[in-house]
């Protein structure tokens, strides 16, 4: 009873406690907050100026070592910081557990697809420049 | 517990409508809007990657795309989005850091502050990337 007195043991069996991952889940989604303060700015003022040039000077830009583990830390702060929001908008607003939990397992599939689709492509680009 | 698709029995977070209007609950609902649009927003820049890192014909179109009226009406959308959503998590990290920023008046100026900010701002990029 110790760490949970607000919740009556009649109301855990019911289903109806905390799920218990919610002080880990508010963290993450703070912890990941702060990186992107830092990575969101570089990554605004890069891709501003990547965009502005041509596909060889975009490569070149991505080639270098810094820009690339930049791009990929970028990439898993705000996969990791976007599949926790859009898991809490999910559980705030669909009741039906059913398509609740398809609708978390496809937001949690799509983040990191994206990771891994992101993440390959600058280390190709990157191993393909012969850094 | 017996049927298949029971309803979760938790309660569920109040709908958009049973709101009165305030500057504060509408920073609050604008900071869930704009990270959303930045979710799907990922897939875009995602595609944009690939093409760099796969070959030219694609990396043509997203350049055609971003080049057209509507595609800067998207990049601009998107860097009020970012703009909005950055300076409203700073301020979360603010409230559950420090507790700043908390009274009602503070907190008001403070959404007036950051829809300028994001709006100011986003217009502000694009005029630096047009003229400059």
């Amino acid at each position: 009873m110790a760490s949970h007195d607000f919740i009556t043991p009649a109301k855990m069996a019911r289903g109806l406690g905390s799920a218990k991952t919610g002080t880990e889940t508010h963290i993450r989604q703070r912890v990941s907050a702060i990186a992107l303060i830092f990575l969101v700015p570089w990554f605004v003022y890069s891709i501003i100026n990547a965009m502005g040039g041509d596909l060889a000077a975009a490569q070149a830009w991505a080639a270098k070592p810094w820009n690339a583990i930049l791009l990929i830390l970028t990439a898993g702060a705000a996969f990791f910081h976007m599949r926790i929001g859009m898991q809490v908008i999910i559980e705030d607003y669909i009741a039906k557990s059913g398509t609740k939990s398809a609708l978390l397992i496809l937001n949690s599939f799509a983040c990191i697809a994206l990771f891994v689709t992101v993440a390959l492509s600058v280390l190709k680009i990157w191993i393909g420049a012969g850094a | 517990m017996t049927s298949t698709s029971r309803a979760d029995p938790r309660p569920l977070s109040p709908h958009l409508q049973i709101w009165r209007f305030h500057i504060t609950m509408a920073s609050s609902i604008t900071h869930r809007i704009t990270g959303t649009a930045l979710y799907f927003g990922t897939f875009l820049i995602t595609a944009w990657v690939v093409a760099l890192a796969t070959n030219a014909e694609w990396y043509g179109v997203i350049e055609t795309v971003v080049s057209a009226w509507y595609g800067q009406i998207i990049l601009f959308l998107w860097a009020v989005a970012v703009l909005f959503h950055f300076a409203n998590g700073i301020r979360h990290l603010l409230w559950d850091g420090p507790h700043i920023g908390f009274e009602p008046k503070t907190a008001s100026t403070v959404s007036v502050f950051i829809y300028l900010f994001a709006i100011l701002g986003a217009a502000a990029i694009f005029a630096a990337t047009t003229w400059l």
